[in-house]
């Protein structure tokens, strides 16, 4: 790994010397200056030998340049001890020749001073360091000690300033840690000497909560982020808060992914919410939010994915537990390691160490879904516009890595129905609200879709029911004058119209059959008519047939007639004009 | 440190090494190279030795630009150092010891009449 170069957006004129500490690096844009001094200040207790440290050890470990630790406060092995926790072996560093560590005692009562002299010796001891492992990287921690030790301020002064120019001349990247003076950066003005990157940190007690900020005051010639920026100290020693972009760019996909609730999926188009989106539950206390989270990250682990559950009331136990009781098992998707919980108490430190805590998990774990229950627990670490904007940047945080956000927010009885804590509600995306219906000496849950950007959804409420194969979606009624029912209400009137309804469909069969019946005496009538109809028919067939018959008799009457009074044989048609005597 | 001005006391408390007489002064000088001050502290040293523990003092100079590593074992910072380590190793005492009487206090040597003056920075020297 060599050391990384133009990191920074100036160009080539400016190298940059990466520190290795998570998020520093973003924030100044690839690092401490290069080849020249830093100077990092603060009050006591503020993390100022850590940060040295650090930057040190990672140089040592991460980026294989050697550094020097020259130490003017603790001794190299208080030094080694403290750090042990942090999981750096300075003692391993050392017989690699990574790490050279001096400790420079300057005790008043052990000096005394006659005439004029000057620091060579630590600068032999400084170039005999240097030399031994080629280091890249020094820390003076902290170098206004000497002054503590000396009383000749214009003699040190003019030393510092020689010592700081040899540094640069020598090629080392240098950090150097000062106290906070009053008014000034530092206690000795060493800022003067020092000044072409300046950080600042800061422990700050608000309210009994305790945050710790760091800002860049100054970098000569690269930009840099000018905010606060709050870090922690844990087990793994400093993390800042990474800058998230506060432009507005993310992407979006039409991926959707399912709620855990089937019908709540139907009341979306079918599909349930944007993938990246982020998801707000609301409801009095007691609603079920808890329980529409607990079936979306089981859901998300059904289809594989990772989930991230912060809690701020509940302990995970008693979540499992909770939802276990209505048919949601989240036990097996934490032994398969698909879902993490981390749940501490709002109070437990301020807004901005929550949200790098958050950050921190948020990255190790790298979730596909993140659920926040509850968010407005917060207001107790903070007040309402700080966790609206930590609320922001966090929202912003997971959309721009596209990871979907279940929130549930706890809203109080007296609140207009459709008012979130914090003015939450325009950062969102999708907007489940759950309402109490209260009616005929029961209360029941409704559950509606109260927005939903980008897709149809149902504006319908259905009542919200929770027992023991889980989650629930049914159909309303409505009573008269528009009264929603639900809970035993419901189920009366569904009774009351199933009644209704069998009451109806009897009916209709009765009149049926009868109308039938009626129409077979139609037929039957229509039958007997056609029947005297044939008849008739017949009748007058009968009739003709026997006209036609005494014709035709008639006529061989005649003929034999004729015959035997032997008259003229006449042509038996009797056309002709009859001639002979009228027979 | 409170000592009788009167005389110098040269107790040993430690076991001497052998070679050296019990009353012996075991002076070392730290420098880096010839510099205008450590050649000043030099000759200061000296003559200050002279005039005061004639015979019973040895200065053994460091220098540090040979041996750098002298430097942190012996924590020190300012140069020119003086420190004295028989008798009794005891504070060290930085600059070019142009501050006779001082450096004379530090010795716990009393003020004699001061022979010559000492060589300041601005004094001529050799």
């Amino acid at each position: 790994m060599k050391p990384a170069k133009n990191n920074g957006k100036t160009g080539p004129s400016l190298h940059k010397c990466p520190t290795g500490i998570v998020g520093l690096d973003q924030i100044t844009n690839g690092g401490v200056p290069r080849g020249r001094p830093t100077l990092v200040c603060g009050g006591a207790g503020c993390g100022k030998t850590l940060l040295a440290v650090e930057f040190i050890v990672r140089g040592a470990i991460q980026f294989n340049e050697p550094g020097v630790f020259m130490s003017f406060e603790e001794t190299s092995e208080d030094l080694s001890k403290n750090v042990r926790s942090l999981g750096f072996d300075l003692d391993d560093l050392i017989r690699r020749e990574k790490l050279a560590m001096d400790f420079v005692r300057v005790e008043r009562s052990e000096i005394e001073e006659t005439g004029e002299y000057d620091l060579e010796g630590l600068f032999v001891r400084l170039n005999h360091a240097i030399d031994s492992i080629k280091a890249k990287r020094v820390v003076l921690d902290t170098v206004e000690t000497l002054f503590a030790g000396l009383t000749n301020t214009a003699i040190l002064r003019a030393e510092l300033r020689r010592l700081f120019l040899w540094l640069k001349d020598k090629g080392v990247t240098v950090l150097i840690t000062g106290e906070k003076g009053d008014g000034t950066l530092t206690r000795q003005g060493i800022e003067e000497y020092v000044s072409d990157c300046v950080i600042m940190l800061d422990h700050r007690v608000h309210d009994q909560l305790s945050t710790r900020r760091l800002r860049v005051v100054k970098y000569r010639g690269s930009t840099h982020g000018t905010n606060e920026y709050p870090f922690i100290i844990d087990a793994q020693g400093i993390s800042v808060l990474p800058v998230t972009s506060m432009g507005l760019n993310h992407l979006a996909t039409t991926t959707r992914i399912s709620s855990g609730v089937k019908r709540l999926d139907t009341m979306m188009g079918g599909k349930g919410f944007f993938r990246g989106s982020s998801i707000l539950v609301s409801g009095t206390a007691g609603t079920g939010k808890t329980s529409i989270a607990a079936a979306f990250a089981k859901a998300a682990c059904q289809r594989g994915e990772k989930c991230l559950f912060f809690g701020f009331e509940e302990s995970p136990a008693q979540i499992i537990r909770n939802m276990l009781s209505i048919g949601i098992d989240l036990a097996p998707c934490v032994k398969k390691g698909l879902l993490r919980f981390h749940t501490s108490r709002p109070t437990l430190y301020g807004l901005e160490t929550h949200l790098t805590v958050m950050h921190k998990q948020i990255e190790e774990f790298k979730p596909g879904v993140v659920i926040v229950d509850p968010v407005t627990n917060m207001i107790s670490a903070g007040i309402a516009q700080d966790v609206r904007s930590m609320l922001l940047r966090l929202m912003d945080y997971l959309k721009g890595r596209q990871i979907t956000t279940m929130m549930t927010s706890l809203s109080s009885v007296g609140d207009a129905i459709e008012q979130s804590v914090c003015g939450v509600s325009s950062l969102i995306d999708t907007w489940v609200f759950v309402q109490d219906i209260e009616l005929g000496g029961e209360r029941n849950r409704g559950l509606y879709i109260l927005k939903s950007r980008g897709m149809a959804h149902s504006n319908q409420i259905r009542e919200f029911v929770l027992s023991d194969h889980g989650i629930e979606l049914l159909d309303v009624y409505l009573g008269p004058s528009g009264v929603v029912l639900a809970g035993s209400a419901r189920l009366a009137q569904a009774a009351r119209e199933q009644a209704e309804d069998a009451a109806s469909k009897q009916e209709i069969l009765r009149q049926r059959t009868q109308a039938q019946a009626q129409r077979k005496a139609l037929e039957a009538q229509i039958a007997a008519l056609q029947a005297q109809g044939l008849a008739q028919n017949l009748a007058i067939e009968h009739l003709a047939a026997q006209d036609r018959l005494r014709a035709v008799q008639g006529q061989a009457d005649r003929t034999a007639m004729a015959r035997s009074r032997e008259a003229d044989v006449a042509a038996p048609a009797v056309a002709g004009p009859r001639r002979g005597r009228h027979l | 440190m409170t000592r009788l001005p009167k005389k110098i006391k040269a107790r040993t408390r430690k076991p001497k090494p052998a070679a050296l007489p019990s009353d012996l002064w075991d002076l070392r000088l730290y420098v880096a190279g010839r510099t205008p001050k450590s050649v000043r502290a030099l000759r200061n040293l000296k003559r200050l030795c002279e005039e005061n523990l004639k015979g019973k003092y040895h200065i053994e100079v460091v220098d540090l630009l040979k041996h750098p590593h002298r430097a942190k074992v012996d924590q020190i910072v300012a140069l020119p150092t003086l420190v004295r380590k028989l008798p009794e190793s005891m504070k060290q005492i930085i600059g070019d010891l142009s501050n006779t009487e001082k450096v004379l206090l530090w010795g716990g040597i009393s003020t004699r009449t001061a022979k010559s003056s000492p060589d300041g920075p601005d004094g001529e020297d050799a």
